[in-house]
């Protein structure tokens, strides 16, 4: 059992776990930090997706909440100007590279790009950066669901379904810098792989990419 | 410890050596540079050519290659070293002047002066290379062996000190080699000089028992070639920086991670890992101590990112080349999870020196908090191209304009580029920077691992910034949102600029996502990776707004705001030159005998402008694109 120290998030004290990531941290104790990419279990975290930025007193940079922990005595904010204006800058980096069709979409109401914009007050049709346009096809070859790979923020939380609940390995990382994407090995159809159609990646995906088919509207 | 055996062992081979090498000594030698600068000059050639010289004149001359003696301009060159001469090093080497040689001074007794460098000893005939204005500067340490002795003999090494002080330190604890680099503070030659020794114990402390050391030399920036020339032309120098380093933190394992483009080093460094462990200097007990620690080559497929330290180890443990966040860092979990040391081919390459000489003489070299030397690839527009090594603290102006003798066809001086693509451009106002790791991270470049770039007038900065933001964009793994995404939408806006587009707002986003990309990226790669646009928005603004608010192009090298223009006084009608240099025969004859260019078939590959003949000099660029208002009437 790990000690219970006392930090301060945003002015509010709170008693946490030392050790412990400071974005679950936070979670738990109901103060929102956007993520898309942290994973709970994951030992070494991903930190890819850059959204969950926050300052700690005593450290001149933003620091990222999923791979810091906890500390006795830590003074975190989730909000500043410079915060405010990365986690900006984050998420319309990722929208100008996502299919933005809410209405269109499986995740609608419940996706997580939808979230970080409504806590946030920030927009998703983001105007600053010219979209990315690509010419991906749906992978609709499951039986019960598909995936949109131009729908795709690159968290990894279905390849980690896969591999690490799953035990399947049918898809991972592939391609590097703006090619970089989600698919099966030699990039065949879902059904084609050795996918078993378990679904625990469509449970996983928090924004629409995999989804239901009888989610569609 | 067998402490009696290790400097008794060491006796034992340096007289060996030095007998070998004094009866080659003895002899007239000829030696070849053939690192790859040399050997793509050509001096693969010039190295047959002397032999087949030499056997047809049945001269008793021994040729052999060296590496990279650090005057990569004349390249390709050679040393003759005759007895009774001081030994000369000449350059420019063709067969024509490799036939006089062979007549004239190894067949002969003339040394040819006339087309020699420089002289290697101190004599009263020819200058040494000190005697020029590059060689006051210069203070060669690192590089001191590098173009003189045989890159593949460990003996050429072991009779210039070479694995002397391996033997020192094995009479002695390992920790006195971890207190003398501390005492030296020796910082790390990667990029952002990390104190070696400080890295090292970080190793030692994690407690564990299995820990390795990789050398890390994955040089990858555009123009930097400097940890290559030092694993080509000493070899040993760097694997006995590594054994060191090995016996300091008690490693028993360590790794050159070389990328394959550099098939050289790959070979001459396994070839002096043979003979190393051949000498017992690696391997199973080292100079019969009971010391072991063995090296092995990894070969990287080239990615850039993989030059950044956690992206390095998950590429040798087969994962995709991509960083992970730190902490932790690898002096406590590194390669399989084990604690790892991991410095620069440079870093290694000094603690030999180190250990032998002391870290008091190490510090009296360079500044107070950057002790030692700083190795550049010298590159661009300037002079004097080349290996050049200096002690911290030099000017940047004493480096381009005394070590490099300026630029070249007197062209002005625009800006330094330092630090390669993690690096920034700094102009002439910047140039008595002082160089070392604080100034230059201060005027916002970076140390880096030592390009530099010099760059004139005929340079557009905007297309600078560009070129690396291409290079960073291609090299991006793509993990991370602010690298994969924002160094792509630079590149756009760039290129958006270089065309001519945009207005003030454009200016301001680019340098916010600038801002953004160096805050917010996961790794080095990507926060580094808008120092080149940061920089130049800094010190080049008027270039920016100049392409944006006036479609102009100062420098006149972005394609679409220029054109080419000949100007009818100045042609002449009885040449046609630039209609035979047009590759898409935009060029014609007007009826009145003048040329004129079609600027509908015109491409702009500059070809005319370089053929018109000096006398004429009638072919312009014009940015704006705008055809004088006369012409327009004549073209109709």
């Amino acid at each position: 059992m790990s000690e219970l120290v006392k930090i301060t998030i945003d002015d509010r004290e709170i008693e946490a776990r030392a050790g412990e990531k400071l974005l679950w941290t936070a979670l738990e104790n109901d103060i929102y930090i956007p993520h898309l990419c942290a994973i709970k279990d994951e030992k070494r975290p991903n930190a890819s997706c850059r959204l969950c930025f926050v300052e700690i007193e005593g450290v001149d940079h933003p620091v990222t909440a999923c791979t810091r922990k906890v500390e006795e005595g830590m003074v975190v904010k989730t909000r500043s100007p410079h915060l405010d204006r990365l986690v900006k800058t984050g998420f319309e980096l990722l929208l100008s590279d996502h299919d933005l069709k809410c209405a269109k979409c499986a995740a609608n109401k419940s996706c997580a790009l939808q979230t970080i914009a409504k806590e946030r007050g920030l927009k998703l049709r983001q105007k600053r950066f010219k979209l990315i346009e690509r010419d991906y096809k749906i992978d609709d070859s499951p039986a019960e669901f598909a995936y949109n790979r131009s729908r795709c923020v690159l968290c990894g939380q279905c390849v980690w379904a896969d591999r690490e609940e799953a035990k399947v390995g049918a898809i991972g990382f592939t391609q590097r810098g703006v090619n970089r994407a989600v698919t099966t090995f030699e990039d065949i159809p879902l059904a084609d792989s050795i996918c078993t159609e378990c679904h625990l990646c469509v449970d996983a995906c928090p924004v629409g990419a995999l989804y239901y088919k009888s989610d569609l509207k | 410890m067998s402490a009696s055996g290790s400097e008794a062992i060491y006796q034992k081979l340096y007289e060996e050596a030095k007998k070998n090498i004094d009866g080659k000594e003895g002899k007239t030698q000829v030696l070849v540079g053939t690192a790859t600068c040399g050997v793509s000059a050509g001096a693969l050639k010039i190295k047959e050519d002397f032999e087949r010289e030499i056997k047809e004149k049945d001269l008793d001359v021994d040729v052999v290659e060296v590496g990279c003696i650090g005057h990569c301009y004349a390249e390709p060159l050679a040393v003759i070293a005759k007895p009774g001469h001081p030994a000369v090093c000449y350059g420019y080497l063709d067969d024509g002047l490799v036939h006089r040689l062979v007549e004239d001074f190894l067949a002969g007794d003339d040394p040819s002066y006339e087309y020699a460098l420089a002289a290697l000893d101190r004599n009263d005939v020819f200058p040494t290379f000190e005697d020029f204005p590059r060689g006051i500067y210069e203070q060669k340490l690192i590089l001191e062996n590098c173009g003189y002795i045989d890159t593949r003999d460990i003996f050429s090494y072991i009779a210039r000190d070479g694995y002397k002080a391996l033997s020192k330190a094995l009479e002695e604890e390992p920790s006195a080699v971890l207190e003398e680099v501390k005492a030296a503070n020796l910082r790390g030659r990667g990029g952002a000089g990390f104190p070696a020794g400080i890295k090292w114990e970080a190793c030692i402390k994690s407690g564990q028992d299995e820990k390795y050391v990789i050398c890390n030399a994955d040089e990858g920036d555009p123009g930097a070639f400097m940890d290559r020339s030092i694993l080509e032309s000493d070899p040993h120098l760097v694997i006995e920086g590594m054994v060191l380093c090995a016996y300091a933190i008690g490693a028993q394992k360590g790794y050159l991670y070389i990328r394959a483009e550099y098939p050289r080093a790959v070979g001459h460094v396994q070839e002096a890992i043979n003979q190393a462990r051949e000498k017992g200097l690696l391997g199973e007990s080292i100079m019969d101590t009971d010391f072991s620690f063995d090296l092995e080559i990894f070969q990287g497929s080239g990615a850039f990112v993989c030059g950044e330290a956690t992206a390095l180890v998950n590429s040798m443990e087969g994962n995709m080349g991509m960083p992970e966040s730190r902490p932790p860092r690898l002096a406590s979990q590194g390669f399989r999870g084990k604690p790892t040391v991991l410095n620069n081919v440079k870093t290694f390459a000094y603690v030999p020196y180190i250990i032998n000489r002391g870290a008091d003489w190490f510090k009296e070299i360079g500044t107070e908090d950057n002790p030692g030397t700083a190795v550049f690839s010298l590159v661009g527009k300037v002079n004097n191209t080349g290996l050049v090594e200096v002690p911290m603290g030099t000017t940047l102006r004493e480096l381009v304009f005394d070590v490099g003798d300026g630029l070249r066809d007197n062209k002005e001086f625009k800006a330094v580029q330092i630090g390669g693509p993690s690096g920034g451009c700094l102009p002439e106002s910047a140039l008595d920077v002082p160089i070392d790791f604080d100034s230059l991270h201060e005027a916002g470049a970076i140390m880096g691992s030592g390009g530099l770039v010099v760059l004139d007038e005929n340079d557009c900065m905007v297309s600078v910034s560009r070129y690396f933001l291409e290079f960073t964009q291609h090299e991006s793994c793509g993990k991370c949102t602010f690298c994969r995404l924002g160094t792509k939408h630079m590149l756009d806006i760039l290129n958006d600029i270089t065309r001519g587009e945009g207005d003030a707002e454009t200016l301001e986003l680019l340098k916010d996502l600038a801002e953004d990309v160096r805050d917010g990226s996961l790794c080095n790669l990507g926060k580094t990776a808008p120092n080149p646009v940061l920089t130049t928005l800094e010190y080049f603004m008027d270039e920016y707004k100049a392409h944006i608010e006036e479609g102009r192009c100062p420098a006149g090298v972005c394609r679409e705001l220029i054109l080419y223009y000949i100007e009818p006084p100045k042609c002449s009608k009885l040449c046609n030159v630039c209609v035979g240099s047009c590759p898409t025969e935009a060029i014609f004859t007007r009826d009145d005998g003048l040329k004129e260019i079609d600027q509908e078939k015109c491409v702009k590959c500059d070809n005319c402008l370089k053929a018109c003949p000096p006398e004429y000099n009638a072919i312009v660029k014009l940015s704006p694109p705008v055809l004088p208002p006369e012409k327009e009437k004549t073209a109709k």
